[in-house]
Order: structure tokens, then sequence, then C-alpha cells
């Protein structure tokens, strides 16, 4: 029996890392043959709908589901009160100060609801519109409370509480001292002795993470046995917490991560509806699901970024920096979920980017309000430190009349620096940032265009031309464990991978870190072709089931590749070392005589020998002939835990036309180059950055969350919450520097998240480039055209935009008419 | 209910609905056909995109007994048999795909798109499949898809390279992978 | 979301869809294309007790010469619209507005007649019919009636179409020798216009003969910019003229103020997009 075919041909394999590989994932999602939670049907399964609260803020009168529990199809109702004493807290998993105040969590209001939206009852029936249908039929008398919406207000004395049981609505004060932590001077008195001082106040608006597919969850209850399927980015860490929340015991609890259509962080989390599923399959015994719509999705899925930063900068009148202080208010929502405090905290220490500040202080409170809570969006913290460092730098420059490049250079960190311990006390790895942007400025054409902008200024044109720079650099690769210890946070940072050597020869792959779009199929099948020298259709990677994938932190923080990519490679090797052992017996050789290259061992100066790892795979599997003293077994596994972040960096430019009429801003020309380190696959490397630069630009010009003056969310569909279309975002350039991580076997750095931190403040530069001869300083984003408008003829950053209407006149039911004919 | 009759990929069915059942609900529901997706409840994002006797329409904007009497093509039978749509084959081979849950709409919508301008430029592309969001690949690899589909649709003749060439490379304007190697 | 439950009645004439909707009581809703009522009735802000279908009903789509004017069906699709030879020729503004209606989806089911009677404030075709002077043939048990533009958008998302009654068709003048534009303006590529400005021009020996201007979401009707008009009637073809004229677009105008635009914004962009449309139109 020889079920490897031999490979002919003497020239080595070529290396599949750097090798575009189409991907293995897309089969199934190009021809619809797709595992989304939703599709899952399974005998007798109960379908669930929530009641949710249209208020903000309010005392639960009485709650009569009555009318509800009669209606057709409906099998069960259950309220706050039905489920309080099983329910627990939600967990936060990050008290990022010790006295961080938390008043906990119910999946579902009992006494009080905080947010609209919040649910209040659960209708069980045997049909989705069943369920649908007797969600109207819950009767519920609310008490109103004052509602909490804007975090300046909150802050201040005899503020109206969000929670009337703490004295305050802050949750928690968190500094970072650089002077107290010993990694910086004095910030007061860099302060004082500095000819220039720059002071903003910057607002990072409410956004959504607006994942397509919507969340969906399934449990089937088995004995005392459950299994939950849902549209998570973090079966491992749900499984956990869940277990920990309801009293399920972890080893009664499966979680299985089917296809999952994109998270951005918005799927990181503990759902309320994933513990709602679990507590009713509890006590039906019968299996459940529940699917948001897209109103639901946008309304109580957790909200991203949500910040007002004031921001001072200190320097002398040559441009050399001397020190940063920054202060935020971050609006955790009424709540703390899984990481809500944690965000803002992380991008603490990114506020220094890429510059060499001698000083440095951070401040944070974290504020509770009457909306959803606010958790992980794409970059989380790291997008807002980004904005505020590149968009003050901008400012600087202006007031100290430099040139804004100019001023950078000055300022950062130089090539021959590295690694460069930073004021914030992070050690960044490895990087150019003049390579990169020289680079990014001929991909733009950046003399060209200055030179067009110059003209447009002369001639007036009412169509003016700008150029935003964005130099950025972010921490990746979460995370160092004991760095997290530090912090706080409740998990460590950690990825675990385990290599299945088939008796056929064939390579199964188990991931702790469950992908949703990222491409770990593809990507970690070149890892292991070229590590284990098999074919790359001979890997086949399994993730997202905790029964398969028994241990595993997840994906988020552009941390799968750099840790568990690495651990898969870390798992690789010891697999070689297990099957050395079984070549040198069966080749009747010492282990040090053998090399192993291209999948096979060969006895050295021995040309001819050799066994393949795939045969040795066979061979250990009929186990007829090992060596003593060793299992018949080549399987390995692997955990790896990073010694330390990695740094991307790169160079973002963009070149923006400002209709100064109407305000409508245009992208001209946007080009980006990167440094994630090692690239595995070109081809994702360059998926994933043009996709986190569609959202950072869509963070700067549409997206915004809005809530009307009683916490209602405006903007509550895709109407009025303005994700772009392909006809709203240009075309990118984009390029690549490779400076190796020296921190993980592969030396990749990380590339989920970069478009979306770098490209934010590029594009509100380049907007400002374009009107600040006009009198402009800033503009709020998103830099809607009205905005724009006022910022350039009324001054000031644009103002509130106009809250209480939606854009969707015809789904605005205040007004639904009453037209009894015609065609609609 | 209502009594319908609708040819799906190929297949006569008969069935009995009520009137407010979505077309894409009937499909996923009672057909089985789960390769489509609701993604919004506003006719916004596309993910429900089918062919309704040849042209594309949102299926969660269309009720089923509309489709009564009707030929509904879906991305399960797109492909007519075995194999590869070129634009399904043009998807994978440009990556105009991540997670691909807005995948299976915007595939037929492209196809709608090319029946009717079999060679547009980037922006008509963009424009076309405008009825569609994406959330994860920033379009541009959609658009270089959507374009190769077509290029290999007319026969190649513009010379599209086809197989293992990267999009960067079809795309003259995209900078190299790899431009500095420390 | 699913629709909450409704009766559904699927008739295949105008008599019997006439007779539908006055035997279905008050809470009825005519389904056209369904582009808009199904996404509101989804989100359950419509929950008609019958749809009455127009699906199937002979007659009502398409786009006929009938001498001086084009009549369009009813339920003539937007993309029907988009590729009939006699709206291209006859009323290119009316190809050039539905061009920009929602998306290639939207367009292949939504239909003319459904968007002009749903009459958005924000939707692109009142504004269009008003400027051009349709006239709207409105169907009713005791039979037909004619109601020009002018009279027929009455309030917001409300127009003359009475109860029982149902619009069959309209017919827009022939405009040989006018040239027009539509201007839209909106944030992103699918959403509704904040502000949009339908112009048609006749120029005659360097001066503008006559022009006929509409306003888009500018009041809870589309609106017929008549000062713009006034002034720029017999007013030579220069861009001086044209501007000087669309200074008065926002004259007698009652904008919302919404998530998009507060009202003085959008009398602004009126003005803007005005004297755009006018010097596109007039090949300025």
């Amino acid at each position: 029996m020889t079920a490897v075919e031999e490979r002919t041909g003497a020239a080595a394999p070529e290396k599949e890392i750097g090798k575009a590989r189409r991907r293995k994932e897309d089969a199934r999602l190009i021809t619809g043959r797709t595992t989304w939670t939703d599709n899952m049907v399974l005998p007798g399964m109960l379908h669930l709908a929530v009641v949710r609260s249209p208020v903000a803020h309010a005392r639960i009168s009485n709650v009569d589901v009555s009318a509800a529990r009669e209606a057709p199809g409906v099998v069960a109702v259950f309220t706050g009160r039905d489920l309080a004493e099983e329910q627990g807290s939600l967990p936060c998993a990050w008290p990022v100060t010790p006295d961080m105040v938390n008043p906990g969590h119910p999946s579902i209001a009992v006494d009080q609801v905080n947010h609209v939206g919040e649910a209040v009852a659960v209708i069980v029936a045997r049909s989705k519109a069943a369920a649908q249908d007797a969600v109207e039929l819950a009767d519920i008398d609310y008490e109103p409370l004052p509602v909490v919406l804007d975090m300046e207000e909150a802050v201040k004395d005899g503020a109206d509480l969000v929670h009337d049981h703490l004295e305050s609505n802050t949750s928690y004060h968190f500094v970072f001292d650089a002077g107290e932590a010993g990694t910086g001077g004095d910030t007061e008195q860099a302060f004082s002795g500095a000819d220039v001082v720059v002071s903003r106040r910057f607002v990072q608006q409410r956004l959504i993470p607006a994942f397509m597919e919507p969340r969906s969850v399934v449990v089937q209850p088995q004995g005392d046995n459950y299994t939950m399927w849902s549209a998570t980015q973090i079966p491992h860490i749900l499984r956990v917490m869940a277990a920990m929340v309801t009293g399920i015991p972890e080893h009664k609890l499966r979680v299985i991560a089917p296809d999952v259509g994109g998270g951005f962080g918005g799927k990181l989390q503990v759902n309320p509806e994933e513990i709602l599923c679990l507590l009713i399959a509890r006590r039906l015994g019968k299996p459940v699901k529940w699917t948001e719509t897209r109103s639901e999705s946008l309304m109580t899925a957790h909200h991203g970024r949500d910040q007002v930063q004031f921001v001072d900068i200190a320097a002398d009148r040559e441009g050399n920096i001397l020190g940063l202080r920054v202060r935020l208010l971050a609006d955790m929502g009424a709540y703390l979920r899984l990481i809500t405090p944690g965000v803002p905290a992380l991008g603490a220490f990114m506020y220094p980017g890429i510059y060499k500040f001698p000083a440095y202080r951070f401040e944070c409170d974290g504020v509770f309000t009457n909306k959803v809570p606010t958790d992980a969006y794409r970059g989380a913290g790291r997008p807002e430190a980004t904005f505020a460092i590149e968009r003050i730098m901008d400012e600087l420059a202006v007031e100290l009349g430099m040139d804004p490049l100019e001023l950078r250079r000055k300022n950062w960190i130089d090539a021959a620096e590295f690694p460069f311990t930073t004021v914030a006390g992070l050690a960044y790895d490895s990087g150019d940032y003049e390579a990169a942007t020289q680079q990014a400025l001929q991909l733009l054409g950046y003399d060209e265009l200055r030179e067009e902008q110059r003209r447009r200024r002369e001639s007036g044109d009412p169509v003016q031309l700008g150029i935003g720079i964005s130099t950025f650099t972010e921490m990746c690769g979460l995370a160092p464990s004991r760095v997290l210890g530090s912090l706080a946070f409740g998990a460590g940072g950690w990825e675990h991978a385990s290599i299945r050597m088939l008796p056929t020869g064939k390579v199964e792959v188990v991931t702790g870190s469950t992908p949703h779009g990222q491409g770990h199929e593809t990507a970690w099948s070149q890892l292991v072709a070229d590590s284990l020298g098999v074919p790359f259709e001979d890997v086949e990677v399994l993730h997202g089931d905790t029964a398969i994938s028994s241990r595993g932190l997840d994906t988020y923080g552009s941390r799968s590749l750099v840790v568990g990519g690495s651990a898969v490679v870390r798992a690789a090797d010891k697999v070689i070392a297990k099957a050395r052992k079984i070549a040198a017996h069966l080749l009747e050789a010492s282990e040090d005589d053998l090399e192993f290259a291209d999948g096979k061992f060969s006895v050295r100066g021995t040309p001819g020998t050799g066994l393949g790892i795939q045969e040795i795979a066979l061979a250990i599997f009929a186990a007829h002939d090992y060596p003593e003293g060793i299992e018949p077994s080549i399987d390995a596994d692997a955990t790896f835990d990073p010694e330390n972040f990695s740094f991307p960096h790169g160079t973002h430019l963009c070149a923006m036309e400002v209709d100064t009429e109407t305000g409508f801003v245009k992208i001209r020309k946007y080009a980006s180059v990167d440094d994630v380190g090692t690239i595995v696959n070109p081809l994702i490397v360059e998926g994933q950055v043009h996709g986190g630069l569609a959202q950072g630009i869509a963070q700067a010009l549409y997206e915004e969350a809005i809530y009307d003056a009683d916490g209602n969310l405006t903007t509550g569909t895709f109407v009025d919450y303005l994700v772009p279309s392909a006809a709203d975002l240009p075309h990118f350039d984009t390029g690549n520097t490779v400076h190796a991580a020296p921190g993980n076997p592969i030396g990749a750095k990380g590339v989920g998240e970069a478009g979306c931190i770098a490209s934010t403040p590029a594009v509100v530069n380049a907007a400002l480039d374009a009107v600040r001869h006009l009198g402009v300083t800033d503009i709020r984003m998103p830099l809607t055209p009205e905005r724009v408008w006022r910022a350039i003829h009324q001054g000031g950053d644009g103002g509130d935009r106009a809250a209480a209407r939606s854009n969707a006149q015809a789904v605005d039911s205040s007004d639904a008419p009453s037209t009894s004919g015609g065609a609609l | 209910m209502t009594p319908i009759t609708v040819r799906v990929d190929g297949a006569s069915y008969t069935d009995d609905v009520e009137p407010r059942t979505l077309l894409v609900h009937y499909l996923r529901e009672q057909l089985g056909k789960v390769g489509t997706v609701v993604g919004c409840d506003t006719s916004n994002c596309g993910a429900c995109t089918v062919h309704l006797d040849g042209e594309a329409v949102k299926s969660c904007t269309v009720l089923a007994v509309q489709a009564d009497g009707s030929e509904v093509t879906t991305i399960e039978g797109v492909a007519g048999g075995a194999g590869l749509h070129p634009v399904q084959k043009a998807f994978h081979e440009m990556h105009g795909l991540q997670c691909g849950y807005c995948t299976p709409g915007m595939i037929m919508a492209s196809i709608d798109l090319l029946k009717d301008n079999p060679d547009p430029s980037d922006d008509e592309v963009r424009e076309g499949i405008e009825g569609n969001l994406c959330r994860c690949t920033g379009y541009q690899n959609i658009v270089r898809a959507v374009r190769h589909a077509a290029a290999e649709m007319r026969g190649g003749a513009n010379g599209v390279p086809s197989g293992s060439v990267s999009p960067a490379v079809v795309d003259t304007a995209a900078a190299p992978h790899v431009a500095v190697q420390s | 979301m699913i629709p909450a439950p409704f009766a559904y009645a699927r008739p295949t004439t105008v008599e019997e869809a006439l007779q539908a909707i006055a035997d279905c009581g008050e809470d009825v809703k005519v389904l056209a294309g369904g582009q808009s009522l199904i996404p509101v009735m989804r989100l359950r802000l419509a929950a008609p007790e019958t749809v009455v279908d127009l699906g199937k009903v002979a007659g009502l789509r398409g786009v006929r010469d009938d001498g001086d004017a084009i009549v369009i069906g009813a339920m003539t699709t937007h993309s029907d619209v988009l590729a009939d030879p006699l709206v291209a020729e006859h009323a290119p503004l009316i190809a050039e507005a539905t061009g920009t209606v929602a998306d290639r989806q939207v367009r292949h089911r939504g239909t003319f007649g459904g968007a002009l009677v749903h009459a958005d404030p924000a939707g692109d075709l009142p504004a269009v019919a008003l400027a051009l002077d349709a006239e709207f043939v409105v169907a009713g048990q005791s039979g037909r009636r004619t109601v020009p533009a002018g009279e027929f958008f009455v309030d917001y998302l409300t127009t003359a179409v009475g109860e029982g009654e149902l619009l069959v068709e309209v017919r827009v003048p022939k405009y040989t020798g006018w040239s027009m534009r539509y201007e839209k303006f909106n944030r992103v590529a699918q959403a509704w216009s904040i502000v949009a400005v339908a112009a048609a021009v006749r120029r005659e020996d360097g001066r503008i003969a006559e022009a006929r201007v509409g306003l888009t979401n500018m009041g809870p009707t589309p609106l017929r910019a008549r000062q713009v008009e006034e002034a720029l009637a017999g007013a030579e073809a220069t861009a001086e003229a044209v501007a000087a004229a669309a200074e008065r677009a926002a004259e007698g105008t009652d904008p919302t103020s919404d998530l998009n635009a507060q009202a003085d914004y959008r009398q602004h962009l009126a003005k803007v997009l005005t004297r755009r449309a006018v010097s596109t139109a007039a090949g300025l």
C-alpha cells in the first residue's frame, strides 16, 4: 500500500510563503454551499424573537405578555423576571483599573431598561414569523427616567445618572503617565517650557461594525450537554464565558462558529442573545434559533469608537516635539461588555505614534450613557490614537509654518534606531518610515498634485484640492500574556495549533484562531506546506469548533497570523522533530546525519536515500516498526505566546477634491504603503488593506451612529447608516515595504487593521488641506457635505447634524400616510 | 395561503405560501436554497440578489407570490450544472471575496450588469454594483473580478491575463507588493 | 423582518383591480413594484389588511407614442423606461433621473407610476414630472380623469389619486428642441436625493426662450422654481444670467431638516444645483 505518490523532478518546490495562492475557502462561498448559522435547521427547532425596549431609560412598571403567550404558534414567552435568577451578568473581561465600576449587565432587563433595544421579553414560537407577530402583543409599561446621552454633560456634578445605584456616570479613570512609569520625562514640565502648545478637541463619532452577516445563534440541548452554533469571532472565549455566566459546566458546552460573515470586532462579544438562547434551550429542552434583523443588529449589537479627545502637543520653534497630553472621554454606553473599558486603554499606548516624544501623559474617563454599549471595532483604540496624533501633527505644522511631512520626518524614529522603546514603554520592533513614505509619495504622484493644488488655489477654483498625510504605526499580534496580565486583562494572548498527520500523508491543521473572512484555511496551508514540505492541497485547516479545536483565543487584533500562524509553524517544527526519530530508525541512520528538506529526510551526503514525511505518517500509523521508547505518533501541538507585540507601520496619502460650493468631498487618489512584515499571501494582504481602507475612509466620510434627543437610534437602517458602496469609494494604490517582525518565527506583523487605522486621519487631513486657506481648521467626522460647507462658510467644525429625522422619509413611521389608493 | 408555481435553478416547484412570504424566505426555508442570504431589511445591501425572469432583483423585496409563474436563478444554479460561471471563477481568481456573505448577491448582480454592458469600465462596474454592499473587500478586487470575467466572457479579446496572475498585475496602477526588503 | 399578515388580491385587469380595492375597505395598499412598500411592510411601519398586486394587470406596462405626447404606463419599470427610445427622444430628463433611482435591482422592479404615486419628496421622478408638465390619468370605478402635474402632488406622500382610484398612465408632452439636465445631490450612490434639480431649457438665438425647473426634496411636495423660470425666460444664455436666475431657486421652498441636511443648507444647495442644471441644459 503506497498512499503517497512519488514526487518526480529534481527542482525544489516553489516556496508557498509569498505566493498569491487563490483561497481554498472560495469554493463554497462562490457557489452558495455555505454553512451560515441561520442556515441551520434542526428537528423540533423553535424560533426566538426578542421584545425590545422602545425607550432609552425607564423603570419597567408592568410586563403583560399574556396575549403574546396565547398567540398562534407561540410556545413560550420569557420575561426578565422569569430569567432573573439564572441569567447572571454578561462578562466584562477587562477591569482597566482596580476601582472600575461595573454595574453588571443582564441579558434581559428585569426592573429597568438603560438603552433603546434592550431585551425585555423573549417570544418562543414554532416559526420565525409567528415569533415576530407575537412581539407586537407584548404589553410593557415604562416609567421614563431622564436620558443621559452626552458624555460631557454626564460627567458634570449633579448630572442625571444612568445607573442610579452608582455615585456617578464615570466607570473608571485610567491614567498612563510616562514620567511616573519611568518611560519619559515630566509632562507638565515639558509643556511649561515649550515655545508652542497646540490644543484640539477631536470627536471620534460612534460607529457600527456592520458585519454583513447578521448575528445568529442556534442552541441544541442533548441531555445535559449543549451545542451552540453562533456567528461569532470567538467560539473559545464564548464557551468559557457562557459556561461561567449560565453555570453550564464548560465541558458540557460545545461552541461552533461555522461560516461567519465578517466581524470587525463586532462579533468579539458574549451577546445577550447567546445567553438567552442557552437559558431557553435549557428550560425547554428543545433546539432554538435566534437570527437578528439588520435593524436589530444596528440597534443592539455593540457599537464602536465614540470618544471625545482633548489633545495637547508641545514643541519648540524649530519643530522638535516636547510633550503630548491626551485626555479622553470614552462612551461605554449603558453597560460594560466584554472589553468595553479596555478599548480606549489599549489605545493609550499608541498616541505617541511613530514619534520620539520625551514626555507623555494619558488620562481617560469611561462614561456611562443610555446607549448601546461600545466595544471592539476594527482597530479598537488604535484608530482613535492614530487619528489624534496624525491630526495634531498637522495642526502643529500649521502653527509652526512647517511642511507637515518635514515636521513628521524631524520627529519620527529613524530606521537605524530600531528596536526603539517609546515614551509609552512599547518596544517597536522594526521598520523604515522614510522608505515607506518615499514609496507612497511616488505612488500618489505627490509633486504633480501639489502643483495642481497650487494652480487651483491661485485661480480660485470652486473645487479645491488637498493632500493628507498619515504616517502611522500600530500594535498588533495580541498579545504577550504577561503584558495582558499587567493590564488586568482577564485572559492570556497565546494561540494554539495542532497538526495531525493522517495515514495517507494528508495533513490536518487545527487552529485556535477562528476565521471569518481572513483566509486562514489558505494561509495556514501555505505555512504548513513550506514547513513540512507537503503539497498545499494536502493540508486541511480545521477551526471554529471547540470539540475539534479545544484550545484557542480566536481572532481579533490582527493576531491570527502573528500568533496563531506562529503556533502552526511551531507545531510543524515538532512534527518534524518527532518524524526525525522515526526516519532515523527506518533509514538506519543517526538523527544527526539526517537533513530535512522539501518534505523529505535524507542521509547527509547520500543522495537518493530518503523518506518523505508523508510516508512516515503511514509508517507510524501502521506502527509496525518504530524506535523503542517513543509513542507511535508524529502529531504535535504547540502554544505560542509572543514576547512582544508587533508593530506594522506605513504611510498613507490621500488627495481630496472639495467642492467649496456644496461641501461635497471626493477622493481623487489614495496611495498607501504598509509594512506588515513578512507577507505569506500577497493577495490576502492586499485584500485586507483594501477592506481596512474602506472602513477607515467610511469613518472619515460616511458613517455615524446618531441618537436623537430621546435616545432613539436615528441611523437604524442602512438607509441612514451609510456603509459605502463600490461607487462611493476610490481605487486604492497600495504597496508594501517588508521588515520582518523579529518576535515571531514567520516575521509577520499583522495586517487586519492597518488600513482602517491609518486612513481616517489621511482623509480628514486632506480635506482640511484643501480648504485651510479659507479659514477652516477642523471638520467633524463624518465629513458630510453639510458640515464641510458650514465649516467653509460659517466657521467652526461643521456642527451637529439634525438628529431628529431620518433620511428615509418613506420609512419614517411618524409620517406614514394612510393613502388607500394609488400604486406604491 | 396562495398556491404558486416557480421554476428555480431548473427545477419546478408548486407550493402554498402565505402572501407575506418574501421570495428569499421561500427560497431558503421552503426550498432549502440557503446559498442566497438576507443582509438587511431595507433593500440596501443586495446580499439576497437573484435573477427573476433573467433580471437581477433583491429577493427580500419581492413577495414569493409575485414570483408565481416565473423563473428564478440563484447562486446555486447560476453555473447551469457542473463547473463555475465565469463570474464565479473570476471572483476566486481576483480575490473578490473575503467572508463571502455578500458574494452570492454580488455575483448575481455582476452577471446582470455584464448582460447589459459586456465591457464595463471600472466606474461602470462600480455604479453597476452600487446596490450591493460588501464590508470586507473595499470593492477593488470585486471590480477587477467583474472586468476579468467580462474579458473572459467576451472571449478574452482584450487580453486580460488569466490563470495565476496576481490581480495587481491586471491593474497597472497597483504597486509592486514587495518593494523594499530589509 | 417579515411583513405582518395580509390578504392578497391579484387582479388581471384595471377593472378587477378597482373592484378589488373597492371590496377591501379602507386598509388596502396597492402593490406596484413594491420597492418602497415591501421594505416599509417588513419594518412593520405599514401593515395593510389587503394588498392588491398590479403585477398581472394587462396594459399598464410600456411606453407608447400618442401624437404630441408620449404615454408611460404606470407599471412600466424603471429599467424599461431607461431602455425606451421614445423616452430617450422626447423626454430624456425622465431617463436621466430614472438612471439615478436606487440601483439596478430596484430599477428592475420599481415602477414609474409607483414612484410618482408614492410621492416621496426625496424621490426623483415627481419633480421631473412636474417640470415637464406631465398629465396623470387616474382610473376610478366611475371612469377616468386626467390630473395636471401641478395638481397631482398634494402633500407629503399624498397625491390627487383618491380612495378607490388607480394611476394608470402618465402623458408627457414631447419636448422637441429642448435640452435637459437632472442634477442630483446625495451622499452615497444609492441614497435618496438630498436635493435635486430637474431643468429643461429651450434656446433660441443665443437666448433662453423657455425654461422649466423642478425641485426635488425642497418641501413636502416637488416644487416648480417659477421665479427662476420667469427670470430665465428671454434671458441671454450666459453663465451670469443663469447664475442670477438660479439665485431665486429657494424662494417659496420649505425644505425639511434631517440627518443629511438642515433647511438652510438645502436652500443653498437648490441655488447651486439649479445653476448647474440649467447651465448644463443650456449647453453653457
